[in-house]
Parts: structure tokens; sequence; C-alpha cells
């Protein structure tokens, strides 16, 4: 695939023949690794390689892969479902673990073989490690620098809440965040960079105007006032989608140590956002960038045929897309899709087909490695797929979309992979790669100021889709709990209210 | 390019804190799977850890999800036959075909949640609530074993216990106390000869002076000849030997093997007895074992013979109460040990012991910590269980009785004689 007709560098003697690795043979692949993406302009923060054992990438596993984080009992479940599941090989563990920071920290399993070391650091340290430093998401809303420090900060501060308050009271709070983590994330400011002392200082500050604010807020005389004039004034004016935010900000009754604790998990949260909106181009760039490196590590001879045979056979399973109706299929596979979309980027680039010229007249005929770097730092899975997936990998994949409606008892395939249905297909799988598609929209809507103080949030149904009722109410009850007065949860479709949780003090209601 | 760092050797356990707080949190949950599980479990299986299987709904992280209902446009790769316009039937239970995967996630969640917990979890998890019901004796065990403690100073020791301070201390002591008396004549001398300067100068003065000035140099020369430190002076850290308290405690296992316990009653008692063990020796730093068999006479046996030898014949309860008595008398001093019996019968007992079991029994409790003894049978009261059950009222403290009829019962019954007593 990769060809490089004009270039042929002359050949060179491999770095090893042996498949068992050792540090002095990883330090030798590292810098050629290093030079050749070097050559194909991988801009990366340094990295930092760092062997483990299974045992301590099962840690790494139940830490939500950070390399430091504050101790919560569901991580320890996490531990304890992957320990089981390992040890009965019900499932492997991942090759590498790859961590977002800077210097960029990347773990890699030492039962790897050389070949599979060569593989993930090109993976890890190169293709993931570009994407973190240069995509647009990750550099407004993450600080490579100071995450560590910031987790150090989270993890003692949590442990010293721990021993003030006790592990039950830390706990119920951080449960109650978990639960709201995903609806913690701030879309507009972003955070800034602060060592662990400032850290310290801020928040002690912090701490002392909060709890100004809420009583300035709750500081009303109860003056009789015309029932029109309370919807006048809402509170919040603007429905809030930061839902933890406006806890932290807001919540009557919360001590200041449990504010911080709000803030910290809301912190990890916005840090991980980006993540999980770019599961697709990471994976899909990593996988371009270790395929073309080994390749022209090959081209200039210093990795063997026996080499090329065993990273292909990786690779390719790790690519491989099981279609819908194999007993392996579990979704469509990010690193395919993103795989096959960063090849046919390069494709369309280099080599262009009528269609291609129709399709994507500002990028037919481009130097390849200025439009791949366009794509990967301007887009995110949802508008990278909008705005790239391709007729022809619509048609090797052969994508098609159907419709479920819950109101029939059938499902209608409303496009497939022909001239008719290649914009449809594309815009229904950007849609599944929306967060604000796949999670539920939910604002706090309104808070009443001057009579019992409750809390009523909204969710905007999309199309039509309803909360699952059990862990709604779940969530609710947490909710409730941190903000300490009733709380009311509206689905709404169409500016009509469909349904109702509401949670008091006394219990669930409806 | 990039640092190399081999980690494998840091600590691993980075999780072991958020795993004990999953236990921790689940406590409950884990102490009825184990409770379950002790049904099953082989006698010898005491020595390993334990599967746990917890409901997954029990341990579920909420969040807010779509449920079902409302439309759901899913893109699925691998069309072979579809074409626009298609209609299929929805798939049943929300796996296999069209694309359930994205739409519902109650599929999963029916699973429990295994994990596996080891020996000391699982022992924590089993006797969690459960307390020795009487105080334990703690008492000095003689010459086992001796913490070295730190006491006062002796003038002989090893020179890595040399204590500065305190030889110094006493050496500016005796440098004062032998100086004192010196010092004072040369104080008063050295004022004589002061005055002396102011007078005028006479043959007698000039007498006076060298006299003096003589005096002085033989009191100066004595005092430079103390010594700044003696032999005498020298202290050390004094360490000594002191014996820590040790609990001990011996159990009594006795147990009726006439021709009426069948081998699935023994096994029940020695699932019984295991239990028991295990908890002694979770309380206590040394746990002895005596074990006593008997049909119509008493015999002390290994445990070897005590669970595997066949015997037939009658039962003679009080022959074992006998015994168990004089082991106690020559063997383990009530004021030393803490003394636990536990007794398990099918209740056959002949008629004419009962008068002497109940003499014996009523002899033996004052020198136990606890009596327990539990009722193998199927069927009602038999004739020990009647003898014995006057001494509940009495010895409520002190003994304990209860029927098991299956291996189910046993984890339930020992966990309400050790029952916590709220106080």
């Amino acid at each position: 695939m990769a060809e490089h007709p004009k270039r042929e560098p002359p050949k060179r003697e491999p770095l090893s023949t042996e498949s068992d690795w050792t540090f002095e043979l990883l330090q030798d692949y590292e810098r050629e690794i290093a030079r050749i993406a070097g050559n194909f302009g991988l801009d990366t923060y340094p990295n930092q390689i760092e062997i483990i054992s299974s045992e301590q990438m099962m840690d790494a596993y139940a830490s939500a892969a950070m390399p430091i984080n504050y101790h919560h009992w569901s991580f320890g479940k996490h531990f304890l479902g992957v320990q089981n599941n390992y040890k009965r090989g019900r499932m492997g563990l991942a090759y590498e673990i790859v961590f977002n920071s800077n210097p960029c920290i990347a773990y890699l399993m030492e039962e790897n073989t050389l070949t599979m070391q060569a593989l993930v650091i090109a993976h890890a340290s190169y293709g993931h490690n570009s994407f973190f430093k240069n995509n647009y998401l990750f550099r407004t809303w993450t600080d490579a620098e100071s995450i560590i420090d910031y987790m150090l900060f989270a993890r003692n501060y949590i442990a010293e809440c721990e021993q003030r308050h006790g592990i039950d009271a830390v706990e119920d709070v951080l449960d109650a965040c978990h639960a709201l983590m995903n609806h913690g994330v701030d879309r507009y400011k972003r955070p800034y960079p602060l060592s662990v002392e400032e850290e310290r200082l801020k928040r002690e500050e912090r701490e002392v105007i909060l709890q100004q604010q809420v009583n300035e807020l709750w500081k009303t005389l109860p003056v009789a006032e015309a029932e029109a004039q309370q919807h006048e004034h809402r509170f919040p004016e603007e429905p809030q989608e930061n839902i933890l935010y406006f806890l932290e900000k807001n919540a009557p009754l919360l001590e200041p140590w449990q504010r911080e604790i709000i803030r910290i998990v809301r912190k990890v949260s916005q840090y991980l956002y980006p993540q999980r909106q770019t599961k697709v181009m990471n994976e899909g760039w990593a996988c371009f960038w270790h395929f073309h490196i080994l390749h022209e590590m090959y081209r200039e001879g210093l990795v063997t045929d026996g080499f090329m045979m065993e990273f292909l056979q990786y690779h390719t399973a790790v690519v491989y897309q099981p279609p819908f109706n194999s007993p392996y299929y579990s979704g469509i596979n990010p690193y395919t899709l993103g795989y096959g979309m960063m090849q046919e980027l390069r494709r369309i680039s280099e080599s262009p087909t009528d269609e291609d010229r129709a399709w994507f007249p500002d990028i037919a005929g481009t130097p390849w490695q200025e439009t791949m770097d366009f794509a990967m730092r301007n887009f995110k899975d949802e508008s990278f797929i909008l705005q790239f997936l391709s007729p022809r990998l619509i048609r090797e994949l052969k994508l098609f979309a159907v419709v479920d409606d819950q109101d029939k008892d059938y499902l209608e395939v409303s496009a497939i992979h022909d001239e008719a249905g290649y914009q449809k297909v594309r815009e229904s799988l950007s849609a599944n790669y929306d967060l604000g598609n796949i999670e539920p929209y939910i604002q706090v809507y309104n808070v009443n100021v001057r009579g019992d103080r409750a809390l009523t949030l909204r969710h905007e149904m999309h199309r039509g889709r309803p909360l699952e009722q059990g862990s709604a109410e779940e969530v609710v009850r947490h909710l409730q709990q941190l903000w300490g007065f009733d709380v009311i949860l509206e689905s709404v479709s169409g500016g009509e209210v469909k349904s109702r949780i509401v949670h008091s003090e006394l219990g669930i209601g409806a | 390019m990039g640092f190399l760092i081999d980690r494998r050797n840091n600590p691993k356990q980075k999780s072991a804190v958020n795993r004990q707080r999953f236990l921790r949190r689940y406590r409950e949950q884990i102490q009825r799977s184990v409770a379950d599980n002790l049904k099953g479990r082989q006698i010898t299986d005491n020595d390993r850890g334990e599967q746990i299987s917890i409901p997954t709904k029990d341990i579920g992280e909420p969040q807010f999800h779509h449920g079902r209902g409302g439309q759901i446009t899913h893109v699925v790769p691998g069309n072979e036959e579809y074409t626009r316009g298609d209609r299929i039937p929805r798939p049943q239970g929300g796996g296999g075909g069209g694309g359930g995967q994205q739409g519902s996630p109650d599929g999963e969640g029916m699973d429990d949640f295994v994990f596996q917990i080891n020996q000391q979890e699982f022992l924590d998890a089993l006797f969690d609530d459960m307390e020795l019901p009487n105080l334990t004796k703690r008492q000095l065990s003689g010459l086992e074993e001796f913490q070295r403690r730190r006491g006062g100073f002796a003038s002989d020791g090893a020179p890595a216990n040399l204590s500065i301070v305190r030889s110094l201390r006493s050496a500016t002591a005796r440098r004062i106390a032998l100086g004192a008396g010196r010092r004072r004549e040369l104080r008063d001398l050295e004022a004589e000869l002061a005055e002396l300067a102011e007078m005028p100068q006479t043959p007698e003065h000039d007498a006076r002076r060298a006299e003096l000035l003589e005096r002085i140099e033989v009191l100066r020369e004595a005092l430079s000849r103390i010594p700044f430190l003696d032999d005498v002076d020298i202290r050390y850290h004094r360490h000594y030997n002191e014996p820590v308290p040790h609990s001990k405690a011996v159990m009594f296992c006795v147990m009726d093997v006439s021709g009426s316990m069948d081998q699935a009653t023994k096994d029940l008692a020695k699932r019984f007895y295991i239990l028991l063990y295990l908890f002694l020796s979770r309380n206590y730093d040394r746990t002895e074992l005596v074990f006593i068999r008997h049909h119509t006479v008493a015999k002390e046996v290994d445990e070897e013979e005590f669970f595997n030898s066949r015997e037939t014949g009658g039962t003679v309860v009080s022959s074992a109460l006998d015994l168990m008595k004089s082991i106690i008398e020559a063997r383990y001093s009530p004021a030393e040990w803490n003394i636990y019996g536990a007794q398990a019968s099918d209740g056959d007992n002949w008629p004419d012991d009962a008068q002497r079991c109940t003499a014996l029994i009523r002899q033996i409790l004052p020198l136990c910590q606890y009596y327990a003894y539990v009722e193998i049978t199927e069927s009602g009261d038999k004739p020990l269980w009647q003898t014995y059950s006057g001494l509940e009222g009495e010895w409520g403290e002190v003994f304990a009785m209860q029927h098991i009829t299956g291996p189910g019962d046993i984890y339930p019954v020992f966990h309400e004689l050790f029952r916590k007593q709220s106080a």
C-alpha cells in the first residue's frame, strides 16, 4: 500500500533477527522509529516508555489508565473483574496503554514479543502521542503539562478528606459524582495549568469564596411577591449542561471539601472527555502510522521478512471488522473505521479517482501529509466521519443504515452502499458518534429559589428516546443527596413534559 | 527520542487499597456468599480462598442511559442481501442480528459479578461478626518469648550502649564533689593574696605571700589531677527481657464414635470442629487441640484416629467427660489456659448415665470459657439433649447447645453459638 517509487534508500542490516526483546534492542528500535516518525513530520511530546507486568497492567486498567488516581471502591471492582476474567482466560490484556501527558507515558506489557513492542511504540508513542499533542480538542480541553500534578493533588486531597471526615462520607460524595461524571463537562471554559502548590493555595481561597457565594445566594428574605414575577427570574437564567459544575457552585448545603471533591471529579471527566470524542480518529491515526512507520523500516532493511509477517498478522487482527451477522460482531470496530478512513485520505490525496474528485474536490490531489495533518488537527469523530467517510470505504465495509423505531415491530433498512445511500449512511454513522446523541441530553433547568429550593432538570428527548428508568432513578437519588433538597427530572419532547422522576428526602415519586 | 523505564519491579499492588474498599463496601454480600459457599466446601478446603459472586445489579454504578423506545438509526457493516426499504423482523432478546448492540445495555446485567478472595479475606468474612463470648485469660507463660525493653542505666554493658549524657553527668558530679574542699581553700588563699598585694611590702608579708603561693601551687596541682572522666563515671543503657504475655487456648473435641455414628455424621462433626479451630486460632496466639473419642470408654487420640477409625458398641458419655476433667487437671490449669469444649454426638446415651453426666458437666463448666454441644440428628430430642437441657439457663454464659441436621446448618449454628453479644 505504501509506495515510494522515487525514493529507495540503501538496504541496511536488520536491527535484530530474534523475537525476544531486550532493553538495548528496544532502544535501537525506538531510535529508528523516532527518526522515521520525524521524517514523516509527526510532532510529539517527549516519550516515556515503561515496561510493566501483566499485574501492573491490570492496576493501570483499574485506575482509568491514570498513572495516579484517588482511591475508590469502583476501581477495586474493576480490578477484580479484570483479574478474574484474565485469570480464567476470558480476556486478554491490552498490549499497551498510553496516557495523555507531557512527557507522554506509554505502558508496554513485558509479555509482548519484540515485533509487538516495536508495533506499540510506533502506535502509541508516536501515533497517539502526536494526536494528543495536536488535535484541537486535546489542545483546548486538556493540559498535558499539569495533569500528573493535578492527579497527585487530587489523591492527597481525597485521602486527607477521608482522614478528616471518614471513608464513608467521602465515598458518598464520590459515588454521587461518578454517577454524574458524564454530565460534568464544561465545553467552553478552558482549564488553566497550575502546580501542586498553586493548586493548594487556590483551593483554600476557593473554599472561602464559594461558601460566601452560596450564603449570598440563599440570603433571600421571604418577601411576598407575585407568582408571575417568579417565572421571570429563573435561576439559572440559562439552562446549564454541566450539572457537576452547577452543583459545585450552587448546592446550598455542601461543605467546602465536598465542593472540592465535585471539582476533582469534574476535572477528571473533563480531561477524559476528548478521548471519548475521538476514539475512531485517534485509533485510526495511530494504526495508520504504525503501519507506515514499520513499512518504512522494512523498506530500509531494518527489519526482517519474519518480523513483517508477524507484524501484519497483528495488524490485520486489530483492524478486522466482523460482519453484523458474525458471532464476533460487537459494533463497528473503531480501529477498522479509523484506519480505513486515514488510508482513504492518503489515497484520495495521492491518486484520486473521478468519484473522489466529485466528493472531495478540496483534497483530491493535494500533498497527502498536509491533508492528513489538517484532518487530524481539526476534527472529532462526528465531524471527521461527516466530512471524510468516502463512498469507497462504505462499499468496502458494506455499511448500511437500519432505522429502529420502537413503535413498529420491524426494522427498516434506510440506506445501503449505493449512490443514493452514501450521504445517508455517512450522516447516520456520524450521528452515532455524537456524544450529544449517545448520552441523554440533560440540563439544569430551574431552581425554585423562593420556595422549597427544588431543583428541576430537563432531559431533551432525542428522537423520542426515553431514559432508562432504573438507573435514572438511582442517579437522581445521588443528585438529591448532593443538592440536599427535592430534585425533579423531566423528560421533554417538543416542549412537552413526557415523564417525570421526583426525588425528595422522603424517597422516589413519579 | 524516548526514555525506556523498567517498571516491572515496582510494587504491584497499586490497586490493593481500591480492592479493600470494594470488599469493605460489599461486606454483607460477601458474607452471604461465603456462607452459601460453605455448604459446598470440602472439609480440607479451609486453607484456601473462595470465589465470591455478587449479583451485578447490586454493585452497579448508575449513569443516565437511554432506555428502550424512540427511534434509533444503526449503521452496520457486512451487508450482503438488503436493499433500501427492506423490512427486517425485530430480533428478539437484544443480541444477534441487525444491531441491537448499541441500543440496549440490558443484555448484560443479569450475570453475577464473580471474583476471588484469599484465605485471609475469606476467614475475615466468615468470622466477621462473631466473637468469643468470655474474657480471655492472658498469661505469662514462662520462658517462651521476650521483648527487649529499655530500663534505666547500668554501670557495665557493651560500648554500643554507652550513655554519653549520663556518663558525663556523673563525671561532672564526681569532679565537683572531689574538688570542692580544695577549691574553697584555693579561693580563700587567692583572696588573701590579693589583700596582701594591697598592703605595704614587709618581710612578714613577703614570707606569707611565698607561703600562699606555694600552697596555691599545690592545690592547683591537686585539682588538675582529678580526672575528667573516670571508669566509675561510665554509664550504659540497660536493657532487660520482658516476658510477652500470651493467650493460650485448648480446645477439647469430644465425639461419640459408637456404632450409631456413621461417617456422614462424623463429617458434619468434623466440619464443626474445623470451623471452631479456625476461629480459635484467629483469636489466640496458641491453640492446642485435644481429641477425645468415646463409646463405652473414652480415649485420647490423635486427629487421624479421631476422625477415621470406626468403633462399635454402646455409648457412655460420662466416660469422655471424666477423661476431659482429668486431662484438664493434669495438663491445662484453668488459671493459665482458656479452655473450650466442643462436643458432637448423635444424642445417644445409656439412660443410667444421665445422672453422672450432669454431675460431671457441672464440674467441668466452671473451668471452661465456653462449652458447645451440637447434636447431629434427624429426629427430635435424644437422651443427651434432655440431660443437658437444664444447663442452658443456669450456665447460659458458658454453655450452649444446638441441633444440626445437614451440612447447610453448620455455619448458621456456629454463627449462632458465637454471635456477637451486644453488651
